[in-house]
């Protein structure tokens, strides 16, 4: 078991019970306001839940039990990349800086950390922007740089806000592909709410109501089989085509 | 991408031309009138001046000895405000504490104050019978009376600049980017130094800045708490005032000299950067 | 079509200042309204305001004549204007509306004479002399002009440009007597400051700075101090437009009641 997860945060944002498998890829559904930015926060130590517990690969990141044993690990100490809608790429420093980022704060050197930097851009396609400045590139390229930045980490588990949100309807194939790709070896948790990402992206997938999960199971199951009618209107109906 | 000006018939950028950017006309107007109001004043200095004696009104030594005072310490302050005004900012803007309020009000305070009262609270702490100044003098240590003593009060004056216009950058910036960058494994020293600093720089100095000009304009404080003695604590501000007594020319041109520094400070710091 | 907006703002702009010019109300109409009753005498009371300028060392002593001068001469009120000499000469010099002007030395005095704006020769009414102020209980036991030059005393004068610090360079010429202050300041009351709050251990200012001073500082005399005495004169402004009333008022200072006065707050004979 890679990632287990339970927490509550203030009665009624979150309540949520999970778990999470090496190298699975998890999608969490829901409308706005169901709590799913909230456990993304919760996940990456951005807030801390009101009770509950946070393991990934058996490390304790949070424990909230309201006694003595209260654990909570800092953000930057967690191995745990984000991935917003916005690609919030450093604007002061240069595409390859960005990627690098991560490799020089874990203390790895200048010339290493470029290296890493160089690689993880080859792989996502996006070499030929290296020397750029962020405020040059497009939303779609931003976006690329970004899951570079966030990868050249090796986090041990990857949480990605709707990665799609921002980018033209054109570009989102591409990142599409692009992520299948990355995502398929490693942890990872992506919210959204289109079930189309869900499909393209994840094992498994939750869906989120008022905080809370009112269904759960692998994709295709929840997706083409909704059991609540929620999930079913979430969906767009896709079972019934 | 450049403004271009939306009226009918007109392609060309608006660069050279006067335009009103979409605001009424008597608001230009009365702009001109508070621009006037600054403006006028100084222009009047400089006609004032006697510029026939000027450059030997201005290189006494005494002249001298205040200028390079007022440059030493005001240079001394600003660092002392930049040191101390950055965290200040930062915990002001991004933490939040009971009674939080009440120091951004405490904080702020000596821009309310008039100087010569800051001067008496700062004899009040550092003087010979102050609440700090009094233990120090047993070990030995008197602050009035001092250059250090003139960097205590520039820097009591000046500080609330900085840190209000840090606070307010900061504000605007956000802290979405210190996010991201702890997730990406910064700890918080490394967000700060990395991200934070980098980011507000335009507005640290622009606060430093400000805070530069205040100094060098302080007199109040300086003159009831550090005192007024040639090279040690009589800055240009003192050295004017004390010249009005008997040579109101060399105040004139001593005065001349102050605006002059203060606008070419400005002018290098603001022109470069932004808003044309 | 892009030079309307600038025509119209600056039209704008100056017909605001004019009208902002035209309306500035003309200063010194005499409108004091003195309180001395009217009711009392049968024939029509004139108001009238007397502008006097003084040095600042003289503010007691003046309020006091200025009351008095009020109460024999009603409908007259005194506006009493205090500052250092140079200043009161500059507002002068400015064409600040005074009738009459009392200084701490003849330097500055000579300034408005040679400039043709003083009535006639002024008169000299008072004399003042330095003495030392110690804070209470004269920690550092100073007890003579000696004294200041101890090593270790934290002594402030004022700074040679000021009538009171000039006369501090005398005696120091005249006793051979070198003081290293660590303060010149530009007036006697930053001097007085200094010393009640015992920042210093010693200032130099004047006899009648130490008697108003009252409690908060203790004086010390010294023999030396009769080498430096600063004369105060007293004159008619040219441009007065109450001469007669100015004179009286001059007349008055230079009288016995005014001397009396002067001289319990410890002004010497000129």
């Amino acid at each position: 078991m890679s990632l287990d997860v339970r927490a509550v945060v203030e009665p009624g944002r979150l309540d949520v019970s999970f778990t999470l498998g090496e190298g699975e890829t998890l999608a969490v559904l829901g409308p706005n306001g169901a709590g799913k930015s909230t456990l993304l926060d919760v996940l990456s130590g951005l807030v801390r839940p009101d009770s509950g517990h946070v393991r990934l690969d058996g490390t304790t990141l949070v424990s909230m039990a309201g006694g003595e044993r209260d654990s909570w690990v800092a953000p930057h100490a967690r191995g745990i990349a984000l991935l917003a809608q916005e690609a919030l790429l450093f604007p002061h420093l240069s595409v390859r800086d960005n990627v690098a980022f991560g490799p020089r704060s874990a203390g790895v050197d200048r010339a290493e950390a470029r290296r890493i930097a160089e690689r993880w851009l080859r792989r996502v396609d996006a070499t030929g922007l290296a020397d750029q400045r962020p405020r040059r590139l497009s939303g779609g390229q931003a976006q690329r740089v970004a899951v570079a930045r966030a990868l050249a980490t090796e986090p041990r588990l990857l949480l990605l806000d709707e990665p799609f949100g921002a980018l033209d309807a054109g570009v989102a194939p591409a990142m599409r592909r692009l992520l299948a790709e990355v995502l398929a070896e490693r942890a990872v948790v992506i919210v959204t709410h289109d079930p189309l990402d869900a499909l393209a992206l994840a094992d498994r997938v939750i869906v989120l109501d008022e905080g809370r999960i009112v269904e759960e199971g692998p994709t295709r199951e929840v997706l083409l089989n909704p059991r609540t009618e929620f999930t079913r209107l979430l969906t767009f109906g896709l079972g019934t085509i | 991408m450049p403004e271009t000006d939306r009226r009918p018939g007109s392609r060309r950028q608006a660069s050279r031309r006067v335009t009103l950017g979409g605001i009424p006309a008597w608001v230009a107007a009365v702009a001109v009138i508070g621009a006037l109001l600054i403006v006028v004043p100084i222009v009047s200095l400089a006609t004032r001046v006697d510029w026939a004696h000027f450059g030997s009104l201005i290189t006494s030594e005494s002249s001298l000895a205040a200028l390079a005072l007022s440059l030493r310490t005001s240079v001394a302050s600003t660092a002392l405000c930049v040191i101390l005004g950055v965290p200040l900012a930062l915990v002001l803007a991004r933490t939040s504490f009971p009674g939080k309020r009440i120091l951004r009000a405490l904080i702020l305070l000596p821009l309310v104050l008039p100087p010569v009262v800051g001067g008496i609270a700062l004899l009040a702490a550092f003087g010979r019978r102050g609440l700090l100044g009094a233990p120090l003098e047993v070990l030995g240590v008197t602050i009035a009376f001092s250059a250090v003593a003139v960097v205590l009060a520039q820097t009591f004056v000046a500080l609330p600049f900085l840190v209000l216009s840090l606070e307010a950058a900061l504000r605007a910036a956000g802290s979405r980017y210190e996010a991201v960058a702890s997730t990406l494994g910064a700890s918080p020293s490394t967000v700060f130094r990395r991200v934070t600093l980098p980011l507000v720089l335009p507005g640290l100095v622009t606060g430093a800045v400000l805070a530069f000009a205040r100094a060098l304009g302080e007199f109040g404080a300086t003159l009831t708490f550090a005192g007024s003695l040639e090279g040690v604590t009589r800055t240009l501000p003192l050295e004017i005032y004390l010249q009005r007594e008997t040579d109101p020319e060399a105040a004139v041109a001593l005065a001349l000299v102050l605006v002059v520094v203060a606008v070419i400070v400005m002018v290098v710091t603001y022109g470069r950067r932004e808003i044309r | 079509m892009s030079r309307r907006p600038l025509v119209a703002i600056l039209a704008l702009a100056g017909v605001a200042t004019l009208l902002a010019g035209c309306a500035s109300p003309s200063t010194g109409s005499g409108n004091g309204s003195s309180e001395s009753g009217s009711e009392t005498s049968a024939t029509p009371v004139v108001e009238q305001t007397l502008t006097v300028f003084a040095a600042a060392s003289l503010k007691d002593t003046f309020t006091e004549l200025a009351t008095e001068f009020e109460e024999s001469h009603p409908g007259v009120t005194v506006s009493l204007n205090f500052a250092g000499s140079a200043d009161l000469v500059s507002q002068v010099t400015e064409g600040a509306p005074a009738d009459i002007v009392a200084f701490a030395d003849e330097k500055n005095m000579a300034k408005l004479t040679d400039a043709g704006l003083i009535d006639g020769t002024p008169e000299l009414f008072a004399s003042n002399t330095l003495e030392i102020a110690v804070p209470p209980g004269n920690p550092r036991g100073i007890t003579s002009f000696r004294d200041l030059a101890k090593p270790g005393a934290k002594v402030v004068v004022c700074a040679a440009q000021v009538p009171c610090g000039s006369a501090t360079v005398k005696i120091e010429e005249a006793t051979g007597i070198t003081l290293t202050p660590v303060s010149e300041e530009s007036a006697v009351t930053d001097v007085l400051g200094k010393v009640s709050s015992g920042e210093a251990d010693a200032g130099l200012v004047y006899v009648t700075d130490v008697e108003a001073a009252g409690d908060t500082v203790e004086g010390v005399t010294f023999p030396e101090s009769s080498g430096a005495v600063n004369t105060y004169p007293i004159g008619v402004v040219a441009a007065s437009t109450l001469p007669e009333l100015a004179s009286e008022f001059s007349a008055l200072v230079t009288g016995a009641d005014g001397q009396k006065i002067l001289a319990a707050a410890g002004f010497a004979k000129p």
